[in-house]
């Protein structure tokens, strides 16, 4: 493999390695492991010769990328486009795509629909859901975990809290998928989702107007907030639009990869059973684990010293955040999935200003379903053929069948 | 070096010692204080690393931010006069010899 023609940068500053693997590729999807041990190893700055971009893998410089915005910012998009000189693919985020002081008021807004205040009303009918799932499929026995469970759960729930509509709620999860694929390179993955976009946008772009939205939920909040004069009433329907590109696909990543999890380590499961307030931090290192949001983009505003190196402005660096979250200098037996382990501090929501808004959902509800699971299951045992779904930023599977027995 | 004492609800107490520049928090996580969870790491999100400040102690802290503020309605224990956010304690050396309270609950 040789470095493309769509290089976006200046080239690489003397010194920094070079690899020239391609990370948005279905092999390194289909195991990044090793290839992410390459890259922490190889250096703490490297340069990606096939989109000619720089990459970090090692935790400190993750860290270092995602706590300066100011330097590595968002604005010109947190894919491989750099939005300086591409036109987005669809109207730009007015908070993932944003830098402070414009990022900070509509953060502000989001931060506090979202807050710890605002899940304590939620808390008792989500675990209701829970409970009532974690029934139904100890009943059925054997199913597919993600589409019964991780996707049935966060759409059993996740929807009805921002306010949708019952009708054309099957496009929330392509127009997800199609949101997270758009980060990536111009490959089949993104044309192809891109191509397929017009329906699932169209019906986005009419959910997240004010008439369409129950009040008393997320969605009617955030317009609500544009009353008090917050936000801007125009601005209102692109922040709903941030819940409904981030907040479902997420979670139903996150249940997945923890039940993966649990499956194929059974001594954390048979932790969690002996007690189940661990289901939080179960939940919570699985988002280390396997690092649902995989990667994301910055652009540099300037010239910057970085793992010892200079790099110019207008550059992309792509961060890994699961190799970060696997990095042996940060953590202790990284490819241990260990549910009693400290996870504070891991980049699987991100961390600084942009780190994920909605984390306090996703948290609870993975905690109470995996808290409704492990009162009742005995055992998890996989059963058929565990089959992947690529995307360019999230990991996670397309089918893992398996079969509990009751506790 | 500041030394800074937790209280445990059941009344057990750890002293550790920070670095400069830490917050109580990070002082915290680093000696393995159970009761501080910090799920979000730092970044005034998640209101779990909640702490009681010792009376003796309150008025020599720094003021609360507007987002502190906020986020501790949202604690799982409840929020008392003496309620703050460890991570936004930042560890001077007038500081020396705190005492924060840690809640029955973070989540």
């Amino acid at each position: 493999m040789t470095a493309t023609a769509t290089s976006p940068g200046q080239g690489a500053a003397p010194g920094v390695p070079h690899l020239d693997f391609d990370p948005f590729s279905i092999e390194f999807f289909a195991d990044p492991f090793a290839t992410h041990e390459e890259l922490r190893e190889a250096g703490p700055v490297v340069y990606l010769d096939t989109y000619g971009v720089y990459g970090v893998a090692r935790y400190a410089e993750v860290h270092a990328v995602l706590n300066d915005p100011l330097t590595f910012c968002s604005s010109r998009g947190v894919g491989l486009s750099d939005f300086a000189k591409e036109k987005p693919w669809r109207p730009q985020s007015i908070i993932l795509e944003a830098d402070p002081p414009a990022h900070t008021r509509t953060r502000a807004v989001l931060g506090q629909v979202l807050s710890a205040t605002a899940m304590k009303p939620l808390r008792s009918h989500f675990a209701a859901r829970a409970e009532a799932k974690a029934d139904e499929l100890l009943a059925r026995g054997s199913f597919d975990a993600i589409t019964d469970l991780a996707e049935a759960y966060p759409l059993s729930v996740f929807p009805d809290a921002l306010g949708l509509q019952q009708e054309g709620r099957e496009h929330l999860l392509p127009y997800a998928s199609l949101v997270f694929n758009s980060f990536g390179p111009p490959n089949r993955l993104r044309q192809e989702a891109i191509e397929r976009s017009a329906p699932h946008q169209a019906y986005v772009a009419e959910q997240c107007r004010r008439e369409n939205l129950v009040p008393g939920g997320f969605g009617a909040c955030i317009h609500a907030r544009a009353d008090a004069g917050d936000i801007t009433h125009d601005e209102a329907p692109l922040l709903v639009r941030s819940l409904l590109s981030a907040g479902l696909d997420t979670t139903v990543y996150g249940i997945g990869a923890t039940v993966y999890c649990l499956a194929r380590f059974p001594d954390q499961l048979a932790k969690l059973r002996s007690d189940p307030t661990l289901a939080r931090n179960a939940f919570e290192e699985a988002v280390r684990f396997e690092s649902p949001v995989q990667t994301f983009f910055r652009t540099t505003t300037r010239e910057v010293e970085l793992g010892g190196h200079s790099i110019g402005e207008g550059e992309k660096i792509l961060m890994f955040l699961g190799a970060a979250n696997r990095d042996p200098r940060r953590w202790e037996n990284p490819d241990r999935y260990d549910i009693t382990r400290r996870t504070a501090g891991h980049v699987g929501f991100g961390s600084g200003i942009h780190m994920c808004v909605g984390q306090l959902v996703a948290r609870l509800e993975g905690e109470v379903m995996l808290s409704a699971l492990a009162r009742r299951v005995g055992s998890i045992e996989i059963t058929g053929e565990v089959k992947r779904r690529y995307n360019n930023t999230l990991r996670g599977l397309e089918s893992l069948p398996i079969t509990i027995t009751p506790a | 070096m500041t030394i800074v004492t937790f209280v445990h609800p059941d009344g057990r107490e750890q002293r550790i010692a920070a670095d400069a520049g830490e917050s109580a928090m990070q002082a915290a996580t680093r000696n393995d204080i159970n009761g501080i969870l910090a799920e979000c790491g730092g970044n005034a999100m998640c209101a779990t690393c909640h702490v009681y400040v010792d009376a003796a102690w309150l008025a020599r802290l720094p003021a609360m931010g507007g987002d502190e503020d906020a986020l501790l309605d949202g604690t799982a224990a409840e929020r008392r006069a003496e309620s703050r956010l460890s991570c936004q304690i930042k560890l001077s050396a007038g500081l020396d010899g705190l005492i924060l309270h840690l809640p029955e609950r973070q989540t």
